[in-house]
């Protein structure tokens, strides 16, 4: 606890923002300016004290960067002190995230998607024009100014800003016009645009919005939570592993396992939600919060129940404020009427959740990234084993589910294990949401039971706008599909025999108008942005890899450069520590094959 | 109380206990060795409570810290007592089977109520009740202390008053529970062993013992005289009176490191003959009529040492001594052999085989073994013991193979050197992470932590002074003053100041401290100086 603090103070305003998120210090010893009776003779604080209240660090940058637009030194060691926590230490869980700045800026900040799917749906020209009006991306002169953004999972709506607004509510415009960004910028009351995805009446996961408890109610809600609270909790997970439900954030684990190995842990224990979706190009989990935030929740009490925990956790990244408001007053309306709480509708079973916000870090998508951002560090993975069935949140067994899989467990409650798994396939059961972006005539989220294949998919989208000249399945760790993959159902089983990689259901379509290569390009960078750092085949080799691609752009020897971008791949897969790298060269590997890029030109 | 004096604890221990009460102790600063340990156990969950005047970087990672006043220590102990007494948490059946004098003991500390203790300390009642029901109901404890414990004109009854809890608590004698006086320097333990004390022989043997003398002087070949011998405070006591005129001193630095500086040099001075043995030209050396130049310990000599857990360890020369500096073991069969005495050839093994056959707790001590174990904790009587991880086990033996150990009754007594209006400011010392002792050693190197000679503040006193950061203040107490740059520090409040006690060169803390001394330890009272503090000029 002997932290040593330099000189700088924390402004009257920051303060505050602390104050928000920790309460007024009780003591001096504890940051109080004023201090309490018996300062001179006792404190209280120590090492339990600190580990218990580290998991506030994320929550307490989030405040000051939300209220200030940036953090500064002092307020750094005003945290520091409150926690508490070693400054240095919080400094370097501040720098680890994107959306939070330890340098001052503008008060509003404009991050400004250049990735996958709004380049190849033509957001370039806007960039440039962005670039005319204001400068270039991070020249922080001005009292507003832009940075590029990775995805920022509107890739429906084919451009998009996420607006970070000192001391108000930040704001998303999607899609975007230079315009609109310039106007949020100026605005004094600036409000955001999200065309709201429309419901699909003839779905299961997409037919409904329910944002407040009575709409949910009248659209069969919390009737799973009752039922499920009327059932052993080891029925529930027997259910949930005969619907042969499998995980939708991308490694498509078997979530009754899950449930099983989690249910026969003692406790305490807890359920994790984990929606921060940040994967190029997908954006299903936002559309499903946006639209159906009670039975998102709901899902996590049922999960709470079945596997014997008290206490969740739902992890949302920080660009999707509109998602994230509507959870948040769903949570209140539950808890009013308690579904949430001491005692869950009258069960004697006690469940709360707390929403926490990610701050850009695409890594903590990871589960044990996860973990780690939740509890205060720098949000980088852990090694495997152990598991988080036996060692996760907290060192405690944790289920972590993601949102669309989730989504899936009221139904699977009400009808049963074995009618969800007629849905689909054998092993693939189920309904699978797709994200279908980039140049189709109507992109957006669509559902079908799984089995469906891209050239299906395209045709719900209402077809390519153009010529099609490459598709990309599973985001920025995907892979680039062969003309006869088009053809392969999406599902677990026939992508794996087929070598792709599915990933959480992206399907980004390309036409003759989009330059592939710095589409790779693009792909490469963002590996090496959101590599955590933590092991060096990842650190390194995303930087490599990128290199090698811009060598080739610039008319570099490209058989030499292959030849080291497939042992980067190799270096990459063998050795890093978790997915980031070990997918970071795939797509880059299925362009080389597939001749997007190295061909001569 | 128990006889050899020794932490009853092994490092390991405050790994996996429950609960540390460091009381008086600046382990993080002064002990950063032992509080690597200790922050073991806090990580594995360990609660800990820190007793000191001081909010020290030690009691900054404790759950609760207790900011008694300078030297009220045996009033809290005491209210700690009736406190778990009161709230039926003593340890019955230890205290029956295992000591003695509970009743009397009782009764002693019933006057000390969870109020009056608040009164003398200043430390809220609640956090007093706090700290005895944590340690009344831990399942192990360790209560670790260091020189605020001993530092005091009071030391044994305050070092009995600790003891006591562990007595009334059951948490001695077993792994996990224990008292754990931690140990300034690397081999402080190792001298007590090797029976650097004025009533001890080797292996803590009585000297008034007449078995145990007669041992030895058959050994030697010598007589040994029977009565213990005096204390460094005594030693200085005798010189006034003219009862010492010559003195051998050996790798310490009395000139700087004894209370009241300018009593101790004027004494110094007045000696009819001074040799000093020591690997510095320290001040002492420079009074000296003779210096001899002598090896450094921990790299250009052979031997042992016996760290804070009773762990006897080897340590082993790396480097020749530079120019005439030699072995101390080769300058004392010198100095016997220029007197007529022939002691053979010096070397450490062969002195150590013949302790062990004189000491029984090092008898199973070989360097093979010692080699081979990394280290023994004492006693080790035998070749196939183990050493033993923590002392006293027999308090939980039935029947009991000794006699129980006693209660002890003490009352707290304030410090010698009151505060008044003239001198209304408490001044306490102690050292920094940086600084070691009177500084003779660290001195020479530059660290980026180093403050200096300077005095800690709050930043009330500084304003009260009227000084800022910086600014040389004047320092009085009834004995001296001193000229000394203020320093902004927390973890003080107003009416306590505090000074390291590595800087005597620039500013001699000990110019101000008092001599009084605790009569049955001879430590003097560091501790609790009564000062003034002006602006100069």
């Amino acid at each position: 606890m002997d932290f040593q603090f330099t000189h700088h103070e924390p402004t009257p305003a920051e303060r505050e923002a602390i104050d928000s998120v920790l309460g007024r210090p009780e003591s001096r010893h504890h940051g109080s300016t004023t201090g309490a009776p018996h300062d001179d003779h006792v404190a209280y604080g120590g090492v339990t004290h600190a580990s218990n209240r580290r998991h506030l660090l994320l929550p307490v940058l989030n405040a000051v960067q939300s209220e200030i637009g940036w953090v500064s030194h002092g307020a750094i060691n005003e945290i520091g002190r409150r926690l508490p926590v070693s400054p240095a230490e919080a400094y370097g869980v501040a720098q680890f995230y994107d959306l939070i700045a330890t340098e001052p800026r503008p008060p509003r900040v404009a991050n400004v998607c250049d990735d996958i799917a709004c380049k190849a749906a033509g957001v370039d020209p806007m960039i440039t024009e962005l670039r005319d009006r204001l400068g270039r991306p991070g020249e922080f002169g001005s009292a507003a100014a832009w940075v590029r953004s990775p995805c920022l999972g509107q890739c429906e709506k084919g451009s998009a800003a996420y607006v970070q607004i000192a001391g108000a509510d930040d704001i998303v415009i999607a899609p975007a016009t230079p315009m609109q960004i310039m106007d949020a910028l100026a605005a004094q009351e600036p409000t955001g645009s999200v065309e709201p995805a429309p419901t699909r009446p003839e779905t299961r996961l997409l037919s409904r919005t329910t944002l407040t408890l009575a709409h949910h109610e009248s659209q069969g809600g919390l009737e799973a939570l009752r039922s499920a609270l009327e059932m052993e909790p080891m029925h529930i997970v027997e259910e949930v592993e005969a619907s042969g439900l499998r995980g939708r954030g991308g490694a498509a684990f078997p979530a009754g396992v899950k449930w099983g190995a989690v249910a026969a842990e003692g406790g305490p224990k807890y359920v994790v939600c984990n929606a921060d979706e940040s994967e190029p190009g997908t954006f299903k989990d936002r559309a499903l919060m946006e639209a159906d935030p009670f039975r998102l929740i709901e899902a996590m009490v049922i999960a709470g129940y079945a596997v014997g925990a008290h206490q969740g956790y739902l992890y949302i990244r920080g660009e999707y404020p509109v998602a994230l408001r509507r959870l948040e007053d769903a949570l209140c309306e539950l808890r009013d009427a308690d579904y949430l709480g001491e005692d869950v509708a009258g069960s004697g079973f006690a469940f709360d959740m707390e929403i926490r916000t990610g701050a850009g870090a695409y890594i903590c998508g990871e589960e044990t990234a996860l973990f780690n951002s939740i509890e205060g560090y720098r949000g980088e993975p852990r090694q495997k084993p152990p598991f988080p069935t036996q060692a996760g949140l907290f060192g405690r067994p944790t289920l972590v589910n993601n949102v669309e899989s989730l989504m899936n467990v009221p139904d699977i409650v009400l009808e049963g294990g074995a009618a969800f798994s007629a849905i689909g396939t054998e092993t693939s059961t189920g309904p699978k949401l797709f994200c279908v972006s980039g140049n189709v005539n109507s992109p957006g989220v669509y559902e079908t039971p799984f089995g469906a294949t891209v050239n299906d998919l395209i045709e719900l989208a209402g077809g390519v706008d153009g010529e099609l000249t490459a598709v990309l399945v599973g985001g920025a760790a995907g892979s680039f599909l062969t003309k006869d993959q088009l053809d392969v159902p999406l599902t677990f089983e026939d992508t794996a025999e087929a070598g792709i990689a599915l990933g959480s259901g992206v399907v980004l379509i390309f036409n003759e108008t989009v330059d592939m290569a710095s589409i790779v390009q693009r792909i490469a960078h963002f590996f090496s942005e959101e590599s955590c750092g933590l092991c060096v085949p990842c650190r390194v080799g995303t930087v490599r890899q990128e290199e090698s691609l811009g060598r080739i752009a610039e008319g570099a020897p490209v058989d030499r450069e292959l030849r080291l971008l497939a042992r980067i791949d190799a270096t990459l897969r063998d050795a890093s520590i978790c997915g980031l790298g070990q997918f970071a060269s795939n797509a880059v590997q299925t362009a080389i094959e597939i001749g997007l890029i190295g061909e001569e030109a | 109380m128990f006889g050899a004096g020794g932490g009853t604890s092994s490092y390991a221990e405050i790994e996996t206990t429950d609960l540390v009460v460091l009381w008086g102790s600046n382990a993080r600063s002064a002990h950063p060795i032992f509080f690597h340990h200790l922050l073991k156990g806090l990580h594995n969950g360990a609660r800990m409570y820190a007793v000191d005047p001081r909010r020290t970087e030690s009691a900054q990672w404790a759950d609760v810290w207790l900011g008694i006043d300078v030297g009220s220590d045996i009033a809290l102990a005491n209210a700690v007592a009736r406190e778990i007494i009161h709230a039926g948490l003593e340890n019955r059946s230890f205290i029956e089977h295992s000591t003695s004098g509970f009743d009397e003991f009782t009764a002693a500390v019933e006057p000390y109520t969870l109020q009056r203790a608040e009164d003398v300390t200043g430390v809220p009642a609640d956090a007093i009740r706090s700290l005895a029901h944590a340690y009344a109901t831990a399942p192990t404890a360790q209560l670790c202390w260091t020189l605020g414990i001993t530092e005091h004109h009071n030391a044994t009854d305050n070092v009995l008053a600790l003891i006591n809890l562990a007595l009334l608590t059951g948490h001695v004698g077993r792994y996990g529970s224990g008292l754990v006086p931690i140990r300034g320097q690397n081999n402080v333990q190792g001298g007590g062993d090797m029976g650097s004390l004025p009533n001890k022989l080797p292996g803590f043997q009585d000297v008034t013992d007449d078995d145990a003398r007669s041992k030895f002087e058959a050994a030697w070949d010598a007589t040994i005289p029977p009565e213990p011998g005096w204390h460094v405070t005594q030693m200085f006591d005798a010189m006034e009176n003219g009862d010492i005129d010559a003195m051998y001193i050996i790798g310490e630095n009395p000139a700087q490191s004894e209370a009241d500086s300018a009593r101790t040099i004027g004494l110094l001075e007045g000696l009819d003959f001074m040799v000093v043995q020591d690997i510095f030209l320290t001040k002492t050396a420079q009074m000296a009529d003779v210096v001899l130049p002598a090896a450094a310990g921990w790299a250009e000599t052979d031997g042992t040492v016996t760290s804070s857990e009773r762990r006897v360890q080897r340590v082993r020369k790396a480097l020749d001594p530079p120019g005439e500096a030699r072995d101390d073991i080769a300058i004392l069969f010198a100095l016997a052999s220029a007197m007529g005495h022939a002691w053979g050839e010096p070397d450490a093994e062969s002195i150590w085989n013949e302790l062990r056959t004189l000491s029984p707790m090092h008898t199973g001590m070989s360097y093979e073994r010692l080699d081979e174990l990394g280290g023994i904790q004492w006693p080790c009587p035998s070749d196939d013991h183990p050493g033993t991880p923590f002392l006293h086990g027999w308090l939980w033996e039935d029947p009991l193979p000794r006699e129980p150990a006693p209660f002890s009754v003490v009352e707290w007594a304030p410090p010698v050197d009151q505060l008044s209006d003239e001198f209304p400011i408490r001044l306490t010392t102690g050292r920094r992470l940086d600084g070691y002792n009177t500084g003779v050693q660290s001195g020479g190197f530059r660290s980026p932590i180093r403050a200096g000679a300077v005095i800690d503040m709050a930043p009330e006193q500084a304003d009260a002074v009227g000084a800022v950061e910086g600014d040389v203040v004047r320092v009085t107490s009834r004995r001296g003053s001193i000229d000394v740059p203020v320093r902004i520090a927390d973890g003080l409040r107003p009416g306590l100041v505090f000074m390291a006690i590595h800087t005597p060169d620039d500013a001699d803390v000990n110019t101000l401290t008092l001599d009084a001394w605790d009569p049955k330890s001879g430590t003097a009272e560091f501790k609790a100086t009564a000062v003034r503090i002006e602006t100069v000029g």
